[in-house]
C-alpha cells in the first residue's frame, strides 16, 4: 500500500461517487415501481422532483468519472519509478492483476455514464417522461460496474507495494511477446493503417447517411463504437510511432507525457467524445417511435451525429497530420 | 446554441450579484475553504519540490554503494574487496570511500565527514555552509575534532563550499584520508564504502548480484533503489500529513453542508420569488451550480496561489520540520518552483470534489421548494 496524495484522491473520488450512485439506486428502485406519470398522488410528485437530483448527480459524476479515468493514468504513470522495471504506466498497471482491469473498467463506465446523460438529456425535452423506466433500468445496470471499479481500484492500490520487479512497457508491448496487446503491436502497419482509414470512412458514411436519411441508427452505434476500439488498437500499432519516432516502442501511455506535448490527453478526449455521442446518436434514433418524442429526436440525433463525426474527424485530422508532417518513415522498415 | 448560453450568462450575472449581497456570510466559506486549499496545496507542492531536488542531487551519486555487513549492521569493508570487484565485466571504477558522522558537542550537532576523490590535503579542511554557521569559523579559521583517543587533531579551514549545493553539503567537512584514519582510528586496509561504476546501466543489477554472490557479507546499494526510497518516503510523509488534514477537511465538508442546507429566510424567499416569477427548478439548480463553483474555483485558486507563495518564497515554515525531517545543521536551500497539472488535478479531488458532493443534495432540496408554501410562510 502506497500512501501517495493522488491515491488518496481517487479513492476519495471512487467512494463519494459510488455513494451518491447508491443514493440515487434507492430511488431509481422506487421509480421503477411506483412511477405513474397520471397519479396526482404525494409520491409521484416527490418521484419528479427526485429526478432533477438524479440527474445532477449524474452529470457530477460523469465529469468527475473522466477526470478519474485521466488521474488514474497520471497517477500509475507517476508511480512508475516505485516499481523497478517499470518504465511508465504500462509497467505500474501490470505490477498486479488488478490494473488493466480498473482502466478498461473506468473507461466502460465513462461510456456508460455518458449514455445515461444523453438519453436523460432526450426524456427531459419530452412533457411526459416517456424514457423514465429505462433510464433508471440503466443506472440499476451501471451502478454494479461502478461498485467493480471501485473494489477493483481498492485492490489495486492496497496490493501495490514498491520494488515488486515488472516488465517494463518495452517487453509489454513489444512485438515478441503474445498477449493481445502485443499482438496488436505486431499488426503490419500498413494493413493496420488501411483498417482504421476504413472504419473511419465507413462510420462517416454512415453517419453521413443517419443524417440526411435519417436511417441506419443502430449500423452507425455500431460502427462508432468499433472505431472506437479501431482506434486505440490504431494508437498501439502505429500511431504512437509517430509520436515518439521510434519503431519498436507501442506504449499507449508514454504520448500523455509531456515529452509529447501531452498530445494523448487531446487524442484520447477525442475519441471518448466520439464514441459516447455515437452511441448515444444510435440510442436516440430507437426512440423515434415514441409520440412525444417524434419531432425532438430527429434535431438531437442529428447535433449527436456532428458532435460524433466532428471529434472523429479531429482525431482523423491530427493523426494524418502527424503521419505526413513526421520526419518518421515507419514503412522503411 | 446562443440564447442557451446567454441564459447561463444571465443565471451567472444573478449568481454573482446574489453573492455579493451576502458578501459576510459567503466571505467566512470562502476563507475557510482557501485555508483548506491551502493547508493541502502546501503539501503537495512542497512534497513535490523535494521530491525533484533529491533526484536532482542523486544524478550524480555513483551507480552502486557497496557496504560490508557485520551482524546486521554496516561495517568497514576490507581494500582486498576492490580488487576483485574490479574485475567484474562490465564495470568500469570501484572506488573505496571514506566518510563518517563527528557529534561536536558545542553545537550538539552532527558533523558529515567526507575524504574527497583526490585525497584532501593533510591539516586542511574545506566545511560546508551549516558547519561554518554553527561552529562560527570562516576561511582561514581553524576547527579542532576530537579524535578517538581523545586528543586533539587541529585542522585549519581553507575554504568554505558554496551555497547552491547547500542541500548536500550544510554539515559537510571534507577532510584529508591521513587526519580521517587519525580521527577514527581506522586502519590503513578498510573503507567505509566502496562506489562502483557501471558502463551500461541495464547490468547493474547483475553485477549486484555477481558482488552478493563473491561476498555475501555485503550489500549492494543501487541509485534506483535510493531514489525509490526517497520517492515512497516523502510520498508517505506527504500522504500522512494528508490524511491527519483530512479532519479539517472533513470539517469543512460538514460546514459547508450545514451552510447549503440552513437557508436563511431571505434565500428561501429569494428562490421563492424566482420560481413564481417563471424560474424552473433546472434554473434554480443553475443557480447553484453557478453559485458552488463560484465559490469553490476562487477558493481554489486562492488556496493554491497562497500555496505556491508560502513554499516557494517563505520556504514552508509550517511544514517545513515534519517533511523535510529534522536535524540541527539543517540546510537553507532554495526550492525550484514547480507545479504541473497533476498536482493541481490532485488537489482539486481533495477538495472541489467532496465539497461538490456535500452541496448537491442540499442544493436541490433548496430549488424544488414549492413558491406557493414559502410565500404563505412569509
Amino acid at each position: 500500500m502506497i500512501l501517495h496524495p493522488s491515491i488518496i484522491a481517487l479513492y476519495l473520488s471512487s467512494f463519494i461517487s459510488l455513494a451518491l450512485l447508491l443514493y440515487s439506486c434507492s430511488f431509481a428502485a422506487v421509480i421503477l415501481r411506483k412511477w405513474d406519470i397520471g397519479s396526482g398522488s404525494e409520491l409521484q410528485l416527490s418521484l419528479e422532483r427526485r429526478t432533477y437530483l438524479i440527474s445532477v448527480i449524474l452529470s457530477y459524476l460523469f465529469f468527475f468519472q473522466l477526470l478519474s479515468l485521466f488521474l488514474f493514468i497520471y497517477t500509475a504513470d507517476n508511480l512508475h519509478n516505485l516499481f523497478s522495471g517499470a518504465m511508465c504506466a504500462a509497467g505500474t498497471l501490470n505490477v498486479n492483476q488488478y490494473g488493466y482491469p480498473v482502466l478498461v473498467l473506468k473507461i466502460v463506465n465513462f461510456i456508460l455514464a455518458g449514455t445515461w446523460l444523453i438519453i436523460n438529456r432526450i426524456d427531459i425535452v419530452a412533457h411526459d417522461y416517456p424514457l423514465i423506466k429505462k433510464k433508471y433500468s440503466l443506472l440499476l445496470f451501471i451502478t454494479p460496474f461502478m461498485a467493480a471499479e471501485t473494489a477493483l481500484q481498492t485492490s489495486y492500490f492496497t496490493g501495490l507495494n514498491a520494488d515488486v520487479i515488472t516488465s517494463c512497457c518495452g517487453s509489454l508491448f513489444s512485438s515478441d511477446a503474445t498477449s493481445i496487446t502485443s499482438e496488436i503491436a505486431s499488426f503490419p502497419s500498413l494493413q493496420a493503417k488501411t483498417v482504421f482509414y476504413i472504419s473511419m470512412v465507413l462510420t462517416f458514411g454512415s453517419g453521413i447517411f443517419l443524417y440526411y436519411k435519417n436511417r441506419g441508427g443502430f449500423l452507425f452505434s455500431i460502427l462508432s463504437l468499433l472505431s472506437f476500439v479501431i482506434s486505440v488498437s490504431a494508437l498501439i500499432s502505429f500511431i504512437s510511432l509517430y509520436y515518439y519516432e521510434l519503431p519498436t516502442h507501442h506504449c499507449p501511455f508514454c504520448i500523455l507525457q509531456s515529452e509529447y506535448g501531452y498530445a494523448g490527453y487531446y487524442l484520447y478526449l477525442t475519441l471518448l467524445c466520439g464514441v459516447v455521442t455515437g452511441a448515444g446518436a444510435g440510442i436516440a434514433g430507437s426512440f423515434s417511435s415514441i409520440g412525444s418524442l417524434a419531432q425532438r429526436i430527429p434535431v438531437i440525433q442529428k447535433r449527436l451525429i456532428l458532435v460524433c463525426l466532428s471529434s472523429y474527424g479531429l482525431f482523423v485530422l491530427i493523426v494524418t497530420l502527424k503521419m505526413i508532417f513526421s520526419d518518421f518513415i515507419l514503412e522503411g522498415y | 446554441m446562443n440564447s442557451r448560453l446567454e441564459v447561463q450568462r444571465n443565471i451567472l450575472d444573478f449568481t454573482l450579484s446574489s453573492l455579493l449581497r451576502r458578501k459576510a456570510k459567503n466571505s467566512i466559506l470562502i476563507l475557510v475553504f482557501t485555508l483548506v486549499v491551502f493547508m493541502l496545496a502546501s503539501i503537495i507542492f512542497f512534497t513535490n519540490a523535494v521530491k525533484r531536488e533529491a533526484v536532482a542531487v542523486l544524478k550524480n551519486s555513483p551507480d552502486m554503494v557497496v557496504q560490508r555487513l557485520s551482524a546486521g549492521r554496516h561495517d568497514l569493508i576490507p581494500s582486498e574487496y576492490i580488487g576483485t570487484i574490479k574485475e567484474m565485466k562490465g564495470v568500469v571504477s570501484v572506488k573505496g570511500r571514506h566518510w563518517g558522522y563527528y557529534f561536536e558537542p558545542a553545537a550538539s550537532a552532527n558533523f558529515t565527514l567526507v575524504v574527497p576523490e583526490d585525497g584532501g590535503e593533510d591539516g586542511k579542511i574545506v566545511t560546508g555552509k551549516g558547519v561554518s554557521r554553527t561552529m562560527r569559523a570562516g576561511e582561514g579559521d581553524i576547527l579542532p575534532l576530537k579524535s578517538y583517543k581523545g586528543e586533539w587533531v587541529v585542522l585549519a579551514i581553507k575554504g568554505v563550499l558554496k551555497s547552491d549545493s547547500e542541500l548536500v553539503s550544510s554539515d559537510l567537512i571534507e577532510i584529508s584520508e591521513k587526519d580521517f584514519r587519525k580521527l577514527f582510528g581506522i586502519s590503513q586496509d578498510s573503507f567505509t564504502d566502496i562506489a562502483v561504476t557501471v558502463k551500461n546501466p541495464k547490468e547493474t543489477l547483475t553485477i549486484a548480484k555477481k558482488i552478493k554472490e563473491s561476498f555475501p557479507d555485503t550489500r549492494p546499494i543501487l541509485r534506483s533503489e535510493v531514489l525509490r526510497t526517497y520517492d515512497s518516503l516523502f510520498n508517505w510523509r506527504s500522504g500522512l500529513l494528508l490524511l491527519i488534514a483530512a479532519g479539517a477537511v472533513f470539517a469543512f465538508i460538514i460546514f459547508a453542508f450545514d451552510r447549503a442546507s440552513g437557508l436563511s429566510a431571505e434565500e428561501r424567499r429569494e428562490i421563492g420569488i424566482l420560481k413564481a416569477i417563471g424560474w424552473e427548478t433546472s434554473d434554480v439548480i443553475a443557480f447553484k451550480f453557478w453559485e458552488g463553483s463560484v465559490i469553490s474555483l476562487s477558493s481554489f485558486m486562492a488556496g493554491i496561489i497562497l500555496a505556491y507563495f508560502h513554499v516557494f518564497f517563505a520556504y514552508a515554515p509550517l511544514f517545513e520540520p515534519v517533511l523535510k525531517g529534522w536535524a540541527v545543521l539543517y540546510p537553507e536551500f532554495r526550492l525550484v518552483p514547480f507545479i504541473d497539472p497533476f498536482q493541481i488535478a490532485t488537489l482539486f479531488f481533495l477538495t472541489v470534489l467532496p465539497y461538490t458532493a456535500a452541496t448537491i443534495i442540499p442544493s436541490w432540496r433548496s430549488a424544488v421548494v414549492d413558491p406557493d408554501r414559502i410565500m404563505r410562510s412569509q
